[in-house]
């Protein structure tokens, strides 16, 4: 999130966050996976006979940080990190973490080309994080090459089995970016989410990316598809959002309907032809601005708004 | 509905002063037990349900109004809603059959937590008696959130953080999870009064007080309260149920039914006091007729 001010200086006003101040919180999530809070993103930590899998590995500043706290849980190497999506407060520590692990290699591999194709931990994302990574942002340092995806996958879904468990990797197409995923691991029942969906805060859509207010409602009612409550509509399967605290599925309900009634109005209004500031003007989020809005820093109330009128404005 | 419902709130702290000022000193006094609700108390809200676009006696914020101006009732038929249990604040509201149990550590003989279960939904809190700090900001919210519990003199004093985000009344107007939730319980033999103070920064604008009672029932038994969602409407995947602001035509039906004035239909903190009513008569604003 708040990686759209590092990858995008300029466009946002909000002050760099104090690296030095930040801390890692570990929170056991359930069966294989915790989670850890704030280093910028949230990122999930997978552990088991096999090593370590990460989805996201936060600011390239809190790196150490972050692999200091993996170390307090186990001594395995990291195997694989899965990135969300391109944004810096969860691709930033991709090159120091993935340095400080290593992949599982064999057979022709080694054999071939030698013990060097088993150092460092495999990168998977969707292609179009590779896309977008490679790609020179005006005004910024070019990202370096090991701190890119090795592995990247074109389709929907890309599928591990790691630690005695399915992890599926699922893409969904122009929502917070044009390269999200979300990492279910199925024996765990743990969903990590990325920036699809962020509790306390309007989603970010990234239209220069390629995201879609539409994208984003479609990603959260596919998180409540894939999720089960447990009794009383709690618990069962937990959520990692991209920010913010751990979730189940009744949060997501909650944000679900919260952006869907949002995007209502604004398409009630874009049928009517109001212009993007008589839309503003309508206040279509004033309910909901003192759980989710901001009148200052680098995601507004009023930048939102404006996404999601240029999303439903999009031609089709 | 009758006319003293409109005034919800002032009675219950002058209850809660009244009740404190009689505490004994010493002699903490048990909750434990099987416990009937009575519903002497805003009966009509609580039973039957509230009406739509009726907020009276709510400190509510303008965007709470607004929240429960676009409610749709139909939002309830959704799967992923079906189940949801009253959260902490509300559930003592509803069909409240109540049990409470302690939970004694086995070699210290000490009160680890009181529990609770409540018939509709059959929803269980547990009340940290041992000391133990709230969780961290990052922690999971829950439909009963963390309390912890103390005893002041004999009336038991709850604290509960980390509640998901629920209801003030049954008709839309939200709580947020931000919101602190402080309850007095206190029992006078064989009645058991809760006091309910919600604090919510987001949606109130000041703290919103309701109390609650029951009376000892030791044969009380209290079924089970499964429940298994189903598709009750066929909708395309994601639709919600809401009103587009200024549509809802049933907002009108609430303050004409009882001939009230309609802006004190809107709630707002100055309608919890029965000041308001002479600033109506004031203002000439008599309701309409019925």
């Amino acid at each position: 999130m708040a990686g759209l001010l590092l990858a995008a200086a300029g466009a946002f006003a909000q002050p760099a966050p104090n690296f030095d101040q930040m801390e890692v919180h570990v929170l056991p999530v359930q069966g294989n996976v915790s989670m850890l809070v704030g280093v910028g993103g949230n990122i999930a930590v997978q552990v088991g006979k096999d090593g370590v899998l990460l989805v996201d590995t936060g600011y390239a500043q809190t790196a150490d940080k972050v692999y200091a706290a993996i170390r307090k849980i186990t001594d395995k190497p990291i195997r694989y990190i899965i990135d969300t999506h391109v944004h810096p407060d969860h691709t930033g520590g991709n090159e120091k973490l993935a340095k400080l692990g290593s992949t599982i290699t064999g057979g022709n591999v080694v054999g071939d080309i030698g013990q060097s194709a088993g150092q460092g931990a495999a990168v998977i994302a969707h292609e179009n994080v590779l896309a977008r990574m490679s790609a020179a942002s005006p005004g910024q340092p070019a990202i370096p090459f090991d701190a890119l995806p090795t592995d990247t996958f074109a389709g929907a879904i890309k599928n591990l089995y790691f630690n005695e468990e399915a992890v599926r990797i699922l893409h969904v197409a122009a929502a917070h970016t044009d390269g999200d995923s979300m990492v279910y691991f199925r024996r765990s029942d743990v969903l990590a989410t990325g920036d699809l969906f962020t509790p306390g805060n309007y989603p970010i859509i990234d239209l220069a990316r390629g995201g879609n207010v539409q994208g984003i409602i479609a990603a959260l009612n596919q998180i409540i598809g894939l999720s089960v409550p447990a009794e009383k509509q709690e618990g069962g399967t937990y959520i990692i959002p991209g920010h913010g605290r751990l979730c189940d599925q009744a949060d997501v309900v909650e944000y679900r309907d919260m952006l869907t009634i949002i995007r209502d109005r604004v398409q009630a209004s874009l049928q009517k032809g109001m212009t993007l500031e008589q839309v503003k003007a309508s206040k279509p989020t004033f309910d909901y601005d003192p759980l989710y809005g901001a009148s200052t820093g680098f995601w507004t109330t009023d930048q939102f708004v404006e996404a999601v009128y240029k999303s439903l404005s999009l031609k089709k | 509905m009758h006319p003293n419902h409109r005034v919800r709130g002032t009675g219950g702290w002058l209850l809660l002063a009244a009740v404190t000022a009689c505490l004994p000193a010493v002699a903490q006094r048990d909750p434990s037990g099987e416990w009937a609700p009575r519903f002497h108390e805003d009966q009509p809200e609580r039973i039957p349900g509230p009406e739509i676009g009726d907020y009276l006696g709510l400190p509510i914020t303008d965007a709470a109004r607004l929240r429960g101006d676009s409610w749709d009732a139909s939002l309830l038929t959704l799967p992923e809603h079906q189940c949801k249990p009253h959260p902490a604040d509300y559930g003592p509201r509803g069909p409240a059959n109540l049990r409470i149990w302690q939970e004694i550590d086995k070699a210290t003989q000490q009160l680890i937590a009181y529990h609770t279960h409540i018939s509709w939904q059959a929803p269980e809190r547990t009340i940290w008696m041992d000391g133990r700090p709230h969780p961290p900001e990052y922690a999971a919210h829950t439909w009963q959130g963390f309390s912890t519990g103390k005893w002041e003199g004999d009336m038991l004093t709850v604290t509960t953080t980390h509640l998901k985000i629920g209801w003030i009344r049954r008709n839309g107007i939200p709580r947020s999870d931000r919101a602190t939730l402080i309850e007095h319980w206190i029992r006078h033999e064989n009645y058991l009064t809760l006091v309910s103070i919600v604090h919510d920064p987001v949606y109130l604008t000041e703290p919103f007080l309701r109390t609650t009672d029951w009376v000892m029932d030791a044969d009380q038994q209290i079924a089970p309260y499964p429940c298994e969602s189903v598709e009750e409407v066929e909708r395309p995947v994601g639709a919600v149920p809401h009103h587009l602001p200024g549509t809802n035509t049933f907002l009108s039906e609430f303050p004409a039914r009882y001939g009230l004035a309609p802006q004190a239909a809107r709630g707002g903190a100055e309608t919890m006091y029965p000041e308001y009513q002479l600033k109506l008569k004031a203002a000439g604003k008599s309701a309409p007729a019925r």
